[in-house]
């Protein structure tokens, strides 16, 4: 019999902040993750973490603004307010626990500038700023003793009365389903990105939070809003941070020229992320690609300054195409790299199902609307992390004693053997790819009616396969054929979300931009996409729409 | 192109755990990984393999396994560095760790020795307002171990984890430096003085370089054992045979030009240690039998003050 006050499931940075708070209050917390939290997604953050600091002369409404213009004017502008006003304590904190932050000159901590943002306000450890943060955080959770369930996958909230009580789940190491109860379950399990194909993100994210938050009725808010990185390296998709555009890098097209003079003559390369995908994918529609692709040009930053700022780049670039960026231009794609959507949750983490949070990837606060800045996801990592631990532990002071329900294990082990008893017939990879790239084709950087359709009737159709779905992997003791099979049906959740949400939104803002409808609508769609889970409806689901909360600043003409 | 890849397998469910080789072909994109084949295997040929992963980008450490019997991130390494002439490939679960399931190995090996050095910062106050004031060349120095992404390689081909479990192990120790050689870390002493001391710290790495060959990150783990021991002793630890072993070696060949190895045996144990020197008996007895046991008066290199000029430069050097 497993117990706690708050269970948190995901042991990245949301995780790991929200388990720090819990702990702090002096409540029973644990962690639940399907990985050690050091494998967690957050390691690929690369370039940093945002957060004006006063005393260096910075302002948090500037932060603010930038955010929020960012976002298409899409994002909470309440949400907002409270990340940038705490974000210079979120990043002070993560430096007094230990993350080595760069420093300038007096040895105080030291910025490089990201896109969408006027001022240089990134704070960063080299080119592995996720990496150096989380393992500073896992070091914290070592120093307090933090209770982790390690590669255990949660396969069902439990709901009783209305609340979320705690998990089934899944031990991978032995094969055995438990019943983890809880007053309070935080998810914190990291975005959906597999749900495309290519992505920059890890295997290992693949939904699972969303999927399990939207089956207990929670809506998803805002799927559509698909960010496509600008620098995504040539064949393999691998990431290459915005800190190399910071740091000074060039976009060149086939003829060597800085095309985003024409987009964005302004900011140019350090347009916000939505933007420059888009000039990168024009330019290479128009013809003036390198076999599709973009050169990404650090060489006027001379060698020892890639190497000393950039290691990690120059690392990957090496390794992966054997260009030597000092030398050389790297080939870049935009790539699916990020999720502005996720689980709708209010400033304090919580859902519509009390007893459930939400925070990082996984969520929609909603800071990042339909475009996030990039080193803001850092940010809200620790942000929100932080505030849904502070009020899970407020939350679970009117929570009375652990339910004693055990149906849910019960019809959970059911399913789970159902799977395992399958006949044979496809392998969850087969089905899992026909979806992610039939997602990317129809939801790309560019997109209208008929290819969001295209992305529905492939889901539609990847939904009637999967009962078709067995394992071959019939054993107990790390069977991750089976936890596969688990996972897909948990992206196909996701990408309900997605297409639902698309195919809503008769506008073009941000991250969603329409080819038959080009322009922003802000009399009629000034507003969040709800999609909730709906078996009494044709394909499953429905779509509801949400106000966005403006406060001071009233949208305008994005101009970059 | 085609693949050959030769997997050790295991199965803990089979009647107590069974061990067999199993060989797969897979047809590859020639820039691919090696991580990149053992997936196109898993998806398509024999979904019953287990191994981790997760990033494909050499940051989230899960990938780590033996290659042709070295430890390797696969996720960055690709084939045609390691079978350049299509030569198949043998792939094994990392060493030193208890095997799970295939190339799956437990985590638990790794972790305890990190949870042995205290790892994490232990500053002396916390300042008043903003952050620790620090250069950046310090902070700077420390991304060297920050680089460590706990993928386990190097405890996997420690030489002397193989005879010795009770060895800290060299990711551990990479972390541990880590901490001494943060300003803002108040326990540097204090930290020194355990790594030195504990049976399983900083002396008894052999130097063999493995854990600096296969690291994936550069965090050459062996180099930082050399720095924390070189800060131990600066810091006045020098009540060890490991300090006393150093020390005999570095006397004697400035004096012989040549290594006196009795005395090194006797100087590292100590001199007033008599159970230790007791110990000693029976070896010195049977190399002697085997007419082994080096000369009592050691000889001298026949151009000694060269020796004593490359010391003196190294020294000077070093100033």
């Amino acid at each position: 019999m497993y117990e706690h006050d708050v269970l948190i499931i995901g042991g990245g940075l949301a995780g790991l902040r929200a388990a720090v708070e819990v702990t702090r209050a002096g409540a029973d917390v644990a962690v639940i993750s399907k990985v050690h939290p050091v494998r967690s997604h957050s390691n690929a953050a690369q370039g940093g973490i945002n957060a004006p600091l006063t005393d260096r002369g910075d302002d948090w409404e500037g932060h603010a603004y930038d955010t929020i213009k960012g976002s298409d004017f899409l994002a909470d502008q309440d949400a907002v307010e409270i990340m940038s006003s705490e974000a210079g304590d979120a990043v002070i904190e993560l430096e007094r626990m230990g993350v080595i932050f760069s420093r300038g000159e007096d040895g105080k901590l030291g910025t490089r500038r990201f896109g969408g943002q006027k001022k240089a306000r990134t704070f960063f450890v080299g080119a592995i700023t996720g990496s150096a943060m989380l393992h500073v955080l896992y070091e914290q959770a070592l120093k307090l003793g933090l209770n982790v369930y390690e590669e255990w996958f949660v396969t069902k909230l439990i709901i009783e009365d209305g609340a979320c009580r705690g998990v089934v789940a899944l031990d991978l190491k032995t094969g055995e389903l438990h019943t983890i109860k809880a007053k309070a379950v935080i998810m914190a399990a990291g975005g959906a990105g597999r749900v495309f194909e290519p992505s920059t993100n890890a295997l290992i994210c693949t939904g699972d939070g969303l999927g399990l938050a939207y089956q207990a009725g929670v809506p998803l808010m805002d799927m559509e809003m698909i960010q496509y990185h600008p620098t995504t390296l040539a064949r393999t998709g691998i990431l290459l941070s915005e800190a190399a555009r910071g740091e000074g890098a060039h976009l060149l097209n086939a003829n060597g020229e800085r095309f985003m003079e024409k987009y964005a003559p302004d900011y140019m390369e350090l347009a916000s992320r939505d933007v420059v995908s888009r000039s990168e994918q024009t330019e290479i529609n128009e013809g003036r690609g390198v076999d599709g692709n973009v050169l990404l040009d650090l060489r006027h930053l001379g060698r020892e300054y890639i190497e000393q700022r950039l290691g990690y780049l120059q690392e990957v670039s090496v390794e992966f195409l054997g260009i030597d960026m000092a030398e050389q231009p790297v080939p870049v794609q935009p790539g699916m790299h990020y999720i502005m959507g996720g689980i709708k949750t209010d400033v304090d983490g919580a859902t519509s199902v009390p007893g459930l949070y939400a925070a990082g990837e996984c969520a929609n606060v909603s800071v990042h609307g339909a475009n996030r800045l990039g080193a803001n996801s850092l940010l809200d990592t620790v942000v929100f992390g932080r505030r849904s631990g502070a009020h899970a532990v407020e939350y679970i002071k009117s929570v009375g004693d652990h339910s004693r329900a055990e149906e849910d294990l019960a019809s959970e082990k059911a399913r789970i053997q159902g799977i395992l008893d399958r006949p044979q017939g496809e392998r969850a990879a087969t089905v899992r790819d026909d979806l992610a790239t039939g997602m990317t084709k129809g939801i790309g950087v560019f997109r209208d009616q008929a290819s969001m359709e295209g992305a529905l009737e492939n889901l539609l159709n990847v939904k009637k396969r999967l009962p078709n779905v067995s394992v071959e992997n019939k054993g107990r003791v790390f069977n991750t054929d089976l936890m596969f099979a688990l996972e897909l049906e948990f992206m196909v959740e996701c990408a309900e979300g997605v297409v639902g949400g698309a195919l809503a939104r008769k506008e073009s803002r941000g991250a969603h931009f329409r080819t038959d409808i080009t322009e922003r609508d802000d009399e009629n769609w000034l507003k969040h996409t709800l999609v909730y889970k709906d078996e009494s409806q044709e394909h499953g689901y429905r779509v509801d729409t949400s106000p966005v909360t403006i406060t001071q600043w009233e949208p305008v003409k994005r101009v970059y | 192109m085609q693949v050959s890849l030769k997997v050790k397998r295991f199965d803990p469910e089979d009647s107590g755990g069974k061990t067999w080789w199993q060989e797969y072909e897979v047809d590859i994109h020639p820039d691919s990984t090696v991580l990149d084949a053992l997936i196109k295997v898993r998806e398509q040929v024999d979904g019953t393999l287990a191994l981790r992963c997760a990033c494909r980008a050499s940051i989230c450490g899960s990938c780590g396994m033996r290659v042709n019997g070295n430890a390797k991130l696969v996720c960055k390494t690709r084939v045609v560095e390691v079978a350049p002439n299509g030569e198949q490939l043998t792939i094994e679960p990392m060493g030193n760790q208890h095997v799970v399931r295939d190339l799956v190995i437990s985590l638990d090996t790794f972790f305890s020795q990190i949870n042995r050095v205290e790892p994490y910062m232990q500053p002396s106050f916390v300042p008043e307002q903003g952050e620790y004031t620090a250069s950046n060349d310090s902070m700077e120095n420390l991304l060297t171990a920050m680089n460590c992404i706990m993928c386990g390689c190097c405890v996997s081909d420690c030489t002397v984890l193989e005879v010795d479990s009770n060895f800290i192990g060299p990711a551990a120790l990479a972390k541990a430096w880590r901490f001494t050689e943060d300003p803002r870390d108040d326990k540097r002493n204090e930290r020194l003085k355990s790594l030195n001391d504990e049976d399983g710290g900083i002396w008894d790495c052999t130097r063999c370089m493995k854990c600096v060959e296969v690291c994936p990150k550069d965090v050459a783990p062996m180099e930082r054992i050399m720095e924390l021991r070189e800060a131990a002793i600066g810091a006045g630890n020098t009540n060890t045979s490991g300090y006393r072993h150093t020390e005999s070696m570095y006397n004697s060949v400035r004096k012989h030009g040549r290594l006196d190895e009795t005395r090194l045996a006797l100087d590292s144990a100590g001199w007033t240690n008599i159970p230790r020197l007791l110990d000693l008996a029976p070896i010195g007895l049977n190399a002697m039998m085997k007419g082994k046991l080096p000369p009592v008066f050691p000889h001298k290199a026949e151009d000694n003050k060269k020796v004593k000029d490359l010391y003196d430069r190294v020294e000077g050097d070093q100033k």
